[in-house]
């Protein structure tokens, strides 16, 4: 795929390095040719210095043939513009950019074609905070990512002696909670993958990626860990845009503290914010987490922007006695490094996100994509299209799905009322089934099939299984 | 050098005060026209007060008229310092040429009184020194509530809505008259349309609420001084019983409507009709606090009554409870029943309500809803730092930041509205009066409420007051009307200081 990408920032560089390693043609823009040079470097892909928003700029970084134009640079106004140029001058068949002002995505038609013909627009932001939001409502898991328009939830859990499941094989799930179906896609042992069968024994420590309906969720917990109290108390350390984020979204819910160091910060952060409590002060300073009693919160989420300071408030925190500690690190290096140890949830931002990108470059029609395992694994919802004749998955029984080994099919969602022939779009609504998937369950036409692959090398795999044979279309 | 130049500087003094007087002199004219709206009814009815109006229009139209030729070539922009003085002119020079007709109308009236009452009227307040109003010319009823619908919505107001000669100083007349801690917001961006459209949401109202009280039974005469009275949360009626006299549930309940759509912001309204919806009603955090707490209080009450077997089934006391609690907290000042007779706590927290319960930008008085919203964070933002020294708090009201210096002139203003009760009550109890009248009549004439507890209670009226306590009551209302700065300002030396 031909793919113009503007904007050499964190998101932009992230998405690229992703994209190259997928056999793309990326272009990247930018305005900061030291940036540029310094991708160049160390990735196969062209670049072009400019504004992205300038006409001459975008024929330079070839948009004329494009296939893709992902426009994430720091400016709405200039993403918006460039979306519009690659529609009007361009016809780059499918557009997607950043956007993080809430004042132009609470209008739904400035996006549209006759507008700024935009077809996606994502917010890093948003995303981080609604993945952080998640963590919190579920204090237990690792992971929480959702499928099928949030019907359908994987969550990565560490299992515990005291669970009723530890120690116990994996089918006597169906004899300790019979009304629930759900489904373990992978077990992590000692950062190993295991693919599970009905005699997997769970152990203690193990990392547990189980599929459930929404509503479930919890219960299967139970079976894999003792539930702590829910969460009451959270304390946010920085008041940037995920931190501010994150406390209006938790703020109705949960007792919240802010803490920010900036003073004009804290300025804005008290016209956005309402009922949470904001602080001046550092997140590093041993005695203001003292007098706010660190040590009684449930969660703490360490957002600013620097991972040094992050790692060191969140260790202080834990030290401290907070209960758990959740971290933002944006080096990739780091992340791998403290996760698991004293800090029970380091995130990277960039995984987070690029997901909810890499949905729209897929070559197979992909409804979600979600990075686990802070980018190792990757979990897929693929629609599967075509017929019997045409497809390699439409009409066979799972087991009988030549699946690389790896990759699990971990369920299905089957629209109710079959689409007409002429109708193309995929939208899962609320009424549709939720199956979880087993060894005889037969994928029909225009299914949601979630399938986890426990490293992202089995992704192309994946792709060209559901891919359409030729005479299709 | 000093001595050359002293003459010349006392001149450009003089030429300012003469604009004012010009301006004054402009308004006065107009006033005077009003005064035609009674004689119209006066003829029309020939209720024998005709004559009254000839003169009163006559002299203060000419009065105006006179200082308005004779000072028209000092004409020019009012400045800050003028345009405090010239609505502080306008608020007291006006209710005097009002009292014309009433002390022609009147035998035996006297000034005092009269200026009492037009002063109570005209800052919508609504306490009489007057009995047996039904024995009055009903023209003299008509211009006494007339007063009352001017007044609400404020006589600068007025003058800016049809004067186009005010300009820009007359933006500065309008934060000076308009009650509130934030005067900024404009509605419009040309000052006159905005005042135009505030008297066009003003008229229609008015217009509904007559229809509303003449079809719910009020003879036409009735219906539309009542509506003047209810409108401008004054609370003159044409008889001593007020809404007694009536006693029909649908005539109060049209009032409880109308007076509480009177205690919200004019603003509001304004944007509601301007933009054919509700939307601006429920964005209004102000207003969503006062219909909370005035109905609230009145069902409490009711309750109250009820438990205490004041009444004898709830839906009575309700009825009483409901329209009586409105009318003090909106600043109204009607009465359908002697709530005197009610246990204290009753009247004392309908004052209480009173004092802070209208919207900023309405026609009620007392110190607003806003700044009691805006005194009680400030109040909890000083619990916060005590308990957490490092937060970082702000004021916030309907979702916006409320500025440190907005905070600030909102405790000065509720200091100097304290102090002024403290003192003009201790001055009524030293010229002779009880602690429950002194306070309750300096209390419901500082909010603009009207009728008082104790000698000054529903049942009776200010009659009883010498004339020294009328003046201080007369005082205290124009206090209350002008919102404390405004009036207070002018008796300062740094006002008259060059």
């Amino acid at each position: 795929m031909k793919i113009v990408i503007l904007g050499a920032g964190q998101v932009g560089s992230t998405v690229a390095e992703s994209l190259v390693s997928e056999a793309n043609d990326i272009t990247v823009v930018d305005l900061d040719g030291e940036r540029l040079r310094h991708l160049a470097d160390h990735l196969d892909l062209r670049t072009v210095e400019g504004n992205g928003a300038h006409p001459s700029i975008l024929r330079a970084a070839g948009a004329e043939d494009a296939d893709l134009i992902l426009a994430v640079t720091q400016s709405d106004q200039t993403n918006m513009v460039a979306c519009k140029l690659a529609a009007t001058m361009f016809r780059v068949p499918t557009r997607i950019a950043r956007i993080r002002s809430s004042d132009y995505l609470g209008h739904e038609e400035v996006f549209a074609p006759e507008n700024f013909a935009i077809d996606v627009t994502i917010c890093p932001e948003q995303i981080v905070t609604e993945y952080i939001s998640k963590l919190i409502e579920f204090p237990e898991s690792l992971q929480v990512v959702d499928f099928a328009n949030g019907r359908v939830r994987l969550v990565a859990v560490k299992a515990f002696t005291g669970g009723p499941l530890v120690g116990r094989p994996l089918s006597e799930i169906r004899q300790h909670i019979p009304d629930v179906d759900s489904r373990v896609a992978a077990i992590f042992r000692h950062d190993a993958p295991l693919i599970p069968t009905g005699d997997t024994v769970i152990e203690h420590g193990d990392e547990v990626f189980f599929l459930a309906a929404k509503e479930h969720i919890r219960t299967v917990m139970r079976e894999l860990r003792r539930m702590d109290r829910p969460v009451k108390r959270v304390m946010i350390a920085g008041g940037g845009n995920i931190g501010s984020r994150l406390a209006l979204a938790l703020e109705s819910t949960y007792q919240v503290k802010l803490i920010e160091v900036n003073k004009r910060a804290g300025d804005r952060l008290s016209r956005e914010l309402n009922s949470t409590l904001i602080l001046i002060g550092d997140s590093t300073d041993e005695e203001l987490l003292e007098t706010e009693h660190v040590g009684e919160m449930d969660v703490f989420c360490a957002l600013t922007n620097d991972d040094e300071n992050n790692i060191m408030s969140s260790l202080l925190a834990k030290r401290m006695g907070a209960r758990r500690v959740i971290t933002l690190i944006n080096r990739s290096a780091y992340v791998d490094l403290v996760h698991g140890g004293q800090i029970d949830i380091a995130i990277s931002p960039a995984n987070t996100t690029i997901g909810a990108l890499l949905t729209h470059v897929r070559r197979g029609d992909c409804a979600a994509v979600h990075s686990l395992r802070r980018g190792a694994a990757e979990a897929l919802e693929i629609i599967a299209h075509g017929d019997a004749r045409s497809s390699k998955v439409v009409g066979k029984r799972v087991e009988d799905i030549g699946l690389p080994k790896g990759a699990t099919i971990a369920a299905i969602v089957r629209r109710r009322v079959p689409l007409a022939d002429d109708e193309i779009a995929c939208a899962i609504g609320a009424d549709d089934d939720v199956i979880i998937a087993h060894h005889d369950t037969v994928i029909e036409k225009n299914d949601h099939v979630i399938v986890f692959a426990v490293s992202k090398q089995l992704v192309p795999k994946i792709e060209k299984l559901f891919a359409v044979g030729v005479g299709f279309l | 050098m000093a001595r050359l130049r002293s003459p010349d500087f006392t001149a450009s003094e003089l030429q300012r005060n003469l604009s004012v007087v010009n301006a004054l002199g402009v308004v006065t004219l107009i006033f005077g026209g009003t005064m035609a709206f009674p004689l119209a009814i006066s003829w029309w009815l020939q209720d024998g007060a005709t004559l009254a109006y000839d003169v009163a229009i006559l002299v203060t139209c000419a009065t105006g008229g006179i200082a308005w030729l004779a000072t028209n070539r000092y004409r020019r922009e009012l400045e800050v310092r003028d345009a405090f003085l010239l609505v502080v002119l306008v608020w007291t020079v006006l209710p005097a040429f009002a009292t014309l007709p009433l002390l022609r109308a009147i035998d035996g009236l006297t000034f005092t009184d009269a200026y009492f009452e037009t002063i109570s009227g005209i800052t919508t307040t609504g306490a009489t020194v007057l009995t047996g109003l039904e024995q009055l010319p009903v023209s003299i009823n008509v211009w006494r509530t007339q007063l009352v619908w001017m007044g609400g919505m404020g006589l600068i107001v007025l003058a800016v809505a049809v004067l186009p000669l005010l300009g820009v100083g007359g933006r500065q007349l309008f934060k000076a008259e308009t009650p509130g801690p934030m005067k900024e917001s404009k509605l419009t961006p040309r000052l006159a349309e905005t005042a135009k459209g505030l008297w066009l949401v003003y008229a229609l109202l008015s217009a509904a609420c007559m229809l509303a009280y003449w079809l719910a039974g009020m003879k036409p005469l009735d219906a539309m001084m009542h509506m003047f009275a209810t409108m401008g949360l004054g609370g003159f009626s044409s008889y001593d019983a007020s809404y007694g006299e009536f006693d029909s549930v649908a005539i109060e309940v049209v009032a409880i409507v109308f007076m509480l759509a009177a205690g919200l912001n004019f603003a509001t309204h304004f944007s509601a009709f301007r933009g054919h919806s509700l939307a601006p009603y429920r964005r209004d955090q102000e207003a969503k606090l006062f219909l909370i707490v005035t109905v609230g209080s009145g069902v409490g009450l009711a309750v109250y009554l009820w438990w205490l077997a004041v009444y004898p089934d709830l839906g009575t006391a309700l009825r009483f409870a409901m329209f009586n609690t409105v009318s003090i907290a909106t600043t109204t000042g009607f009465s359908s029943t002697d709530y005197a007779q009610w246990p204290m706590f009753a009247g004392l927290w309908m004052l209480f309500l009173s004092s802070f319960s209208t919207s900023a930008g309405s026609t009620g008085g007392g110190i607003k809803m806003v700044r009691a919203a805006i005194l009680y964070q400030q109040v909890y933002r000083e619990f916060v730092r005590i308990l957490h020294p490092s937060a970082y708090t702000q004021v916030k009201f309907g979702g916006s930041v409320v500025p440190n210096a907005i905070v600030f002139a909102v405790l000065a203003f509720l200091f100097v509205y304290i102090a002024i009760i403290v003192s003009l009550t201790l001055v009524m109890v030293a010229s002779g009066l009880d602690v429950l009248t002194a306070f309750s009549a300096v209390v419901a004439c500082v909010n603009n409420t009207g009728p008082g507890l104790g000698e000054v209670g529903p049942s009776s009226n200010y009659q009883s007051l010498t004339d020294f306590q009328t003046w201080i009551c007369t005082f205290a209302m124009l206090l209350g009307r002008l919102e404390l700065f405004t009036l207070l300002i002018v008796f300062t030396p740094v006002f008259w200081r060059k």
